[in-house]
């Protein structure tokens, strides 16, 4: 059976050089293995162009018109006007404003907090899997089911974090939790972080794991302590993960969405607002399909921004 | 030197045990509140009493049924991820198998394409998603809330580079008793990447079944409403009852958890995965 895959090394079989017969029958063979090829992408590929390639190319048409859901009022052309008309909005600059506050406090703290978990559970320690799927079990959980839970415990007068915060305070310490200005925010993010590290640990643990034990031992003869084999090994070597962890919680910091919808819509004042709420209240609620577009727009522009730097930065890693 | 190293191993287990605590206590006090009465959810909702099902019946569960319509939201829900995840399974496999072993002019650009794609986020594409749904009527239907999700270009990136790394020789022994493609696939190949296969189908099942943003764009009445808008219905449903907003919690979280515990190694290995450098 001839090579038919030019990208890979090619393997020379006998019947590349045989008979006349031997090539037409690998001929034949060649040509049903790229229909065969093609045959078996095709349900893919249509889906793909269909449910996301079109769609996208969709945003972005329909974000220069004034397209409604379901208006009998013919579509126009308007240029730049959904853009300005989004970016000069007071509503979508606090929904923006706050996915960056959200950014700004949850990347850091989500990291950090992940690569502790990870580095306790890589120890070799007897029932460590246990702490492992424990630290995980929130992930399954999902995060309508978390967020319903949550908004029971920060019930202001009825919730166990006041409860908690009253028994260990002396009844000094209270807040307002979700109806709070100042709190609401917080509240999210503190949910958020607890519902989402267990993935990053994975991650992250995944990454520890493939740090050779050579390196340890050989800063260990050098009298390394813990602390400058944190910083001189572990650091460098999880560089590319927590990069990519780094960026993966920024990008879901701007893709907010289901927890703020459970908890809060927004409130109070729109400040739990998010981009991702916003476009479904203009794209949805409003029906101005358009300038959900334009939302939809920038918030991929920011998206694609982040990646790219994570791109540039991220090591080919060295052998 | 032994005490002092056995010391350090204890206050270990108890910091962590202190962590587990930090991790566990909301799902405690979600299934202690779902066996309880509604008043005593709330008035133990501050004390210690909130972590023990006081008054323990089951009455909370034939309410979330009653009133929340549990068992019609958690078909639709059933209906709508075992399809995504079981047609998305043959889609992105039979893909990343063509880019990875079968290829025809221009295969290369569709794989470059591919890997493009994975940046796309649904929530970019879900407003005119939803404009060309509801242009061809699609709207408030399973089939809406299946077919966006089963090709996926993560999972075809996946399953392509996983069968670049099966060994070529053991097809070409099938190929030279003169199976085609298709069989060689499905006799040989597929088998061998089973590994593959669970982990695209649990992180497939674990996005599906939490989905919330499209289904809140395209269903409008509980007849094909999945889980997760359901709860956040149930959430604002006067009269509110808690005691069955948690017993709702405490099942629409059951299946998740089965997996995650029978399939515990594939789960971590599988979110391990979506970590892959591309």
């Amino acid at each position: 059976m001839p090579n038919a895959d030019p990208t890979v090394r090619p393997v020379a079989t006998s019947s590349t050089d045989a008979s006349g017969l031997d090539q037409t029958k690998s001929g034949w063979k060649k040509r049903r293995q790229r229909f065969s090829g093609l045959a078996f992408v095709l349900p893919g590929v249509l889906l793909l162009l269909l449910f996301l390639a079109g769609p996208f190319l969709t945003a972005i048409g329909l974000s220069f018109t004034s397209e409604r859901l379901a208006s009998p009022l013919p579509t126009r052309f308007v240029g730049l006007d959904n853009y300005i008309a989004t970016l000069g909005s007071e509503t979508f600059r606090q929904a923006l404003g706050n996915n960056i506050w959200f950014t700004i406090i949850v990347v850091p703290v989500q990291t950090a907090f992940a690569l502790g978990l990870a580095m306790l559970v890589n120890q070799r320690l007897r029932g460590v899997r246990v702490y492992r799927a424990i630290y995980f079990s929130p992930v399954v959980m999902v995060m309508t089911v978390a967020a319903t839970v949550w908004l029971l415990m920060y019930s202001p007068d009825r919730g166990l974090l006041n409860g908690f915060l009253s028994l260990v305070s002396f009844g000094t310490l209270q807040s307002d939790w979700l109806q709070s200005e100042t709190m609401a925010l917080p509240s999210i993010m503190i949910m958020s972080i607890w519902q989402g590290v267990g993935f990053q640990m994975i991650i992250i643990l995944a990454g520890l794991q493939e740090i050779s034990e050579d390196l340890y031992e050989a800063a260990a003869i050098d009298g390394a302590t813990p602390w400058q084999r944190f910083v001189s090994i572990t650091i460098p070597q999880l560089r590319n993960t927590l990069l990519f962890v780094a960026t993966v919680t920024m990008i879901l910091s701007f893709r907010l969405f289901d927890q703020v919808w459970v908890m809060t819509r927004g409130a109070p004042l729109g400040n739990t607002n998010t981009m991702m709420l916003e476009m479904v209240n203009v794209g949805f609620e409003q029906q101005q399909i358009a300038r959900g577009s334009a939302i939809a727009v920038v918030f991929f522009l920011i998206v694609l921004t982040l990646t790219i730097i994570q791109r540039r930065f991220i090591k080919e890693e060295v052998n | 030197m032994r005490s002092k190293t056995r010391g350090r191993r204890l206050a270990m287990y108890a910091f962590m045990t202190l962590l587990a605590a930090l991790f566990v206590f909301p799902m405690v006090f979600m299934v202690a509140g779902a066996f309880k009465p509604d008043v005593l959810v709330l008035a133990e909702g501050n004390t210690w009493r909130a972590f023990w099902p006081t008054e323990a019946s089951f009455d909370n569960f034939s309410g979330a049924f009653r009133r929340g319509e549990f068992g019609q939201l958690f078909l639709n829900s059933t209906i709508i991820s075992t399809s995504v995840v079981a047609l998305g399974l043959v889609v992105n496999s039979l893909m990343g198998y063509a880019l990875a072993r079968l290829p025809f002019p221009g295969s290369w650009l569709l794989l470059l394409s591919v890997i493009a794609l994975t940046i796309i986020p649904l929530e970019a594409v879900a407003i005119p998603l939803l404009w060309m749904m509801s242009e061809v009527g699609l709207r408030n239907t399973y089939t809406v809330q299946i077919l966006p999700f089963i090709a996926n270009p993560l999972f075809v990136y996946l399953f392509y580079t996983f069968f670049l790394g099966i060994p070529r020789e053991l097809e070409e022994a099938a190929r030279v008793d003169g199976a085609g493609p298709l069989t060689t696939f499905v006799r040989v190949t597929a088998p061998l990447a089973k590994p593959a296969y669970a982990t695209v189908g649990i992180l497939s099942f674990l996005f599906i079944w939490g989905q919330l943003l499209w289904p809140v764009l395209v269903t409008s009445g509980p007849d094909v409403r999945p889980l997760p808008l359901g709860i956040s219905v149930f959430v604002t449903q006067p009269p509110i009852s808690w005691g069955q907003i948690m017993a709702f919690a405490f099942m629409m979280t059951i299946p998740l958890l089965i997996i995650f515990i029978v399939f515990q190694r594939w789960f971590v290995q599988s979110v391990a995965s979506s970590g892959v450098k591309g």
